[in-house]
């Protein structure tokens, strides 16, 4: 059972939700429909891939909303005040998150502290960070920003797949290879299964650590960037709360809070799952957009209840064992 | 010694090692030699030493003295990993794999076959069928290991060491969660693995089992190295002699009181008591002023019978009677409520709350026995503790001082006067002497004695014979999880007991073979 029914229940409710959406209003059934939602979600899709690599491994990640947020900061500042080529601005922050990331790591491993006080220190540092740089929203204007948003793959139905949305498929078709084809991936599950055994085994935990909140940061950065091209600009107060919306889609996905279980493709149908859920409050016209909210914290209970339950199941033959101690 | 005449050098050896925590000797001056190709048991009481030699030749805790040999080269591992690559690989009772992880996975954990740094799924499933096949195992490799039994998890920790090259093998307690048929099978692939010249040193405290598969015996005790021979010029009775040290003719009760038990006031009493897997039903009466002692290799039960009479487990069968009144023990709540204490065996984890102040370990089952709602005021409680600090002697006799500070004597009587503070009828008493320093042996022995003159009625479970001897007024004698034999008055003493302990073991023995 590698994860694979939780993946299942995901992926019906996701059907099931789109038809119930398409039987209310057909013309959600769209490539135009989709091609936006896969647009508007593209950061989310990506931050939450480097979230799943964190969460299976047994961590958590708080501070990727941070790293969206300081992430259009930085690159709006740098190509409109500072005068840095684009694509120089890119590499210069790639490089800055994922040294970020492997810091939080290493401190994690080295200190031997809890991931979620690294992690929220973390994400006090660079929300305070992009503050520092700038309170106001500044716009961006570099033609490359123009080009890459114009661009789009023509879907059948007149849909467009936009830039952005080609990033994030292509990072989550990565990820997924990444965590469930290499060494690297099965050395992620060994940690969230035990720490203590995969160090025993011989999987070099700290190394491994520092690579995982390293990969979550880096893929954060990117997601800034993605967010920067949608919004055009960069704002310190960005993409906050961001990181729960994310450890929200990789639950919904099937993947244990816990550590040990789970897949990319889960979180990617559950990053889908939130965003049908905003096309159809949109599609209302009537609905507060906070029924987003609602829905996302109903279907996060549903999903917990049901790993809990999956869990018990799975341990029933074993506790019947234990309890034999001398 | 390079004349060339000698044999090969054993595959291990270990020499003149020793190990202190702290105060505590765990081990002194220990030797321990493994052949190519034998199986070695190592066996010994609790706190022997059995663990801790492992856990210093595989370098998980550093040594104080002596050297590790492997194949005439000394070695020096710093770590379980270091070990394994230098290969001596060790696979405990908790299966140290990873349930969540494919059985696949689990064998090839950072080695797996790569091609264009992509792990080869397929070939990595192809050996690890192979590798298992050769222990005799057909399963779907690529289903998670926690899918499947204790055994076959064992059979897979077992698979990966061998394939990692591993020249000794270490296995700790491998049988203790496995019935007699998965036994079979490990057994099988034990003999076939020492077939393969590879050093296996088996760690149990089934003496059948030991008999069954192993070819030498080391005995370790109190952290000393008792002595080394073949299992099949070992009669079983020496075997049980050198672990629990005791010689035959030399003790004679010294007990206090030989009153006519039989007119004493029975306080409780238990009938058919037991539990399915756990203990064998019983019969066991209590009575007031007076000893009754547990005795009993590791694992035969006795810790499950205090358990089970203090109501920290439930039986499923069979009548308990306090007074004479048919009672329910349900939980720990209900042995309190029926006046029934239980000082545990693992004092550290299981008895004393290291932070709080003497006072406050004192007054805790007094006041979870009271309620929320009856807080004993400040008062009482310093006058409690008071009583107790001079009744016992607890010393330094600072009732503030946190517990974690004393001696292990004195915690463990801080732990007696938690329970004596809730005027008990019924004591049970898990290795009131284990970790406590020889002064303080005698001490807990005469507090013992004292107790139950004063009219409490005492269950003591002890390893250490002669002590057992000393203040108990009748003996019961586990094994297997079964009471087999209650020795009273003149019969007490410690020839009998080992007599009792042997005698049966060996007839179970004979049916087995039958």
């Amino acid at each position: 059972m590698k994860g694979l029914p939780p993946v299942v229940i995901t992926a019906f409710v996701l059907v099931a939700g789109f038809a119930l959406c398409a039987v209310q209003f057909p013309n959600i059934a769209s490539t135009r429909v989709v091609g936006n939602l896969l647009t508007d979600n593209a950061f989310l899709g990506i931050v939450a891939t480097g979230m799943t690599f964190v969460i299976i491994s047994g961590g958590i990640d708080l501070s990727v909303g941070s790293v969206i947020g300081f992430t259009t900061v930085f690159v709006a500042l740098a190509i409109e005040r500072w005068g840095v080529p684009p694509l120089v601005a890119f590499v210069a922050i790639l490089v800055l998150s994922a040294g970020f990331g492997a810091a939080m790591g290493a401190i994690i491993h080295v200190f031997d502290l809890p991931p979620f006080i690294v992690t929220l220190a973390g994400m006090f540092l660079a929300r305070g960070a992009s503050f520092l740089l700038s309170t106001e929203s500044v716009p961006i204007t570099a033609p490359v920003y123009s080009t890459v948003s114009d661009f789009a793959l023509r879907m059948p139905g007149g849909g467009r797949l936009t830039a952005v949305a080609i990033i994030m498929i292509v990072i989550v078709i990565g990820g997924a290879l990444l965590l469930h084809l290499t060494r690297f991936g099965a050395n992620v599950y060994a940690l969230g299964g035990s720490r203590t055994t995969a160090s025993l085994m011989g999987v070099a935990v700290g190394k491994m650590t520092v690579k995982i909140y390293m990969l979550s940061s880096l893929l954060a950065g990117i997601a800034g960037i993605v967010f920067s091209f949608y919004t055009s600009a960069g704002y310190s107060l960005s993409a906050v709360g961001v990181e729960l919306d994310t450890i929200a889609a990789v639950v919904i996905g099937g993947t244990l809070l816990t550590g040990g279980q789970g897949s990319v493709i889960g979180t990617f149908l559950g990053v889908l799952i939130q965003g049908m859920i905003q096309t159809y409050i949109n599609f209302d016209g009537t609905l507060s957009s906070w029924w987003t909210k609602i829905a996302t914290g109903v279907l996060l209970f549903a999903f917990i209840a049901l790993q809990q339950g999956l869990v018990a199941l799975a341990r029933r033959p074993v506790a019947k064992r234990a309890g034999a101690a001398s | 010694m390079e004349n060339g005449l000698d044999p090969a050098p054993p595959l291990l050896e270990v020499r003149g090692i020793s190990k202190s925590f702290g105060a505590v000797r765990a081990l002194q001056e220990v030797d321990f030699t493994l052949r190519a190709g034998e199986i070695h048991a190592l066996l010994g009481e609790n706190g022997a030493g059995k663990s801790t030699l492992i856990k210093v030749v595989t370098g998980v805790f550093p040594r104080d003295a002596g050297i590790v040999r492997l194949g005439g080269e000394e070695v020096a591992p710093r770590s379980a990993k270091a070990a394994l690559q230098v290969g001596i690989a060790t696979v405990y009772q908790e299966v140290n794999l990873l349930p969540n992880l494919s059985v696949a996975q689990n064998l090839f954990l950072d080695r797996q076959p790569m091609r264009f740094g992509i792990v080869r799924e397929g070939e990595m499933r192809r050996r690890a069928k192979t590798l298992l096949a050769d222990f005799g195992l057909d399963i779907d490799v690529a289903a998670a290991l926690g899918n499947y039994s204790v055994a076959i998890q064992h059979v897979t920790a077992i698979a990966r060491a061998v394939d990692l090259s591993a020249r000794v093998l270490i296995l700790d307690e491998p049988t203790a969660s496995l019935d007699r048929h998965e036994v079979e099978i490990l057994f099988g692939i034990m003999r076939q693995l020492a077939k393969r010249g590879i050093g296996i040193v088996f760690v149990s405290h089934f003496l059948d089992q030991v008999y069954e598969i192993s070819d030498r015996i080391t005995v370790l005790r109190n952290g000393r190295l008792v002595g080394e021979r073949e299992t099949a010029s070992l009669p079983r009775l020496d075997l049980i002699r050198m672990m629990l040290g005791r010689e035959l003719a030399e003790t004679t009760s010294v007990r206090a009181s030989e009153g006519e038990h039989g007119a004493r006031e029975v306080c409780a009493s238990f009938e058919n008591y037991g539990k399915a897997g756990y203990v064998a039903p019983f019969n066991l009466e209590l009575r007031r002023g007076e000893v009754v002692g547990l005795a009993g290799l590791l694992g035969s039960g006795r810790t499950e019978t205090a358990r089970l009479v203090f109501g920290a487990e439930r039986a499923d069968g069979g009548q308990a009677r306090v007074e004479g009144a048919p009672v329910r023990l349900q939980s720990p709540r209900d042995g309190v409520r029926h006046g029934f204490g239980y000082c545990p065996e693992e004092r550290k984890t299981d008895g004393i709350v290291a932070e709080l102040s003497v006072r406050e370990n004192i007054v805790l089952a007094l006041q979870a026995k009271r309620g929320l709602h009856r807080p004993l005021s400040r008062r009482e409680q310093d006058e409690i503790a008071k009583r107790y600090v001079k009744m016992l002697d607890i010393r330094p006799p600072d009732p503030e001082r946190p517990v974690g500070l004393l001696s292990g004597g004195n915690q463990q009587k801080v732990l007696l006067a938690r329970w004596l503070a809730t005027s008990p009828r019924l004591l049970v008493l898990d290795e009131p002497t284990r970790g406590i320093d020889v002064g303080a042996h005698a001490e807990i022995i005469r507090l013992i004695r004292e107790l139950c003159d004063d009219g409490l009625a005492l269950l003591v479970i002890s390893s250490e014979l002669d002590e057992i001897v000393t203040y108990s007024d009748r003996v019961v004698v586990l094994r297997d999880r079964a009471h087999v034999e209650e020795l009273a008055g003149e019969a007490v003493d410690v020839g009998n007991i080992l007599a009792a302990i042997a005698a049966d073991s060996v007839t179970v023995a004979l049916e087995a073979h039958t």
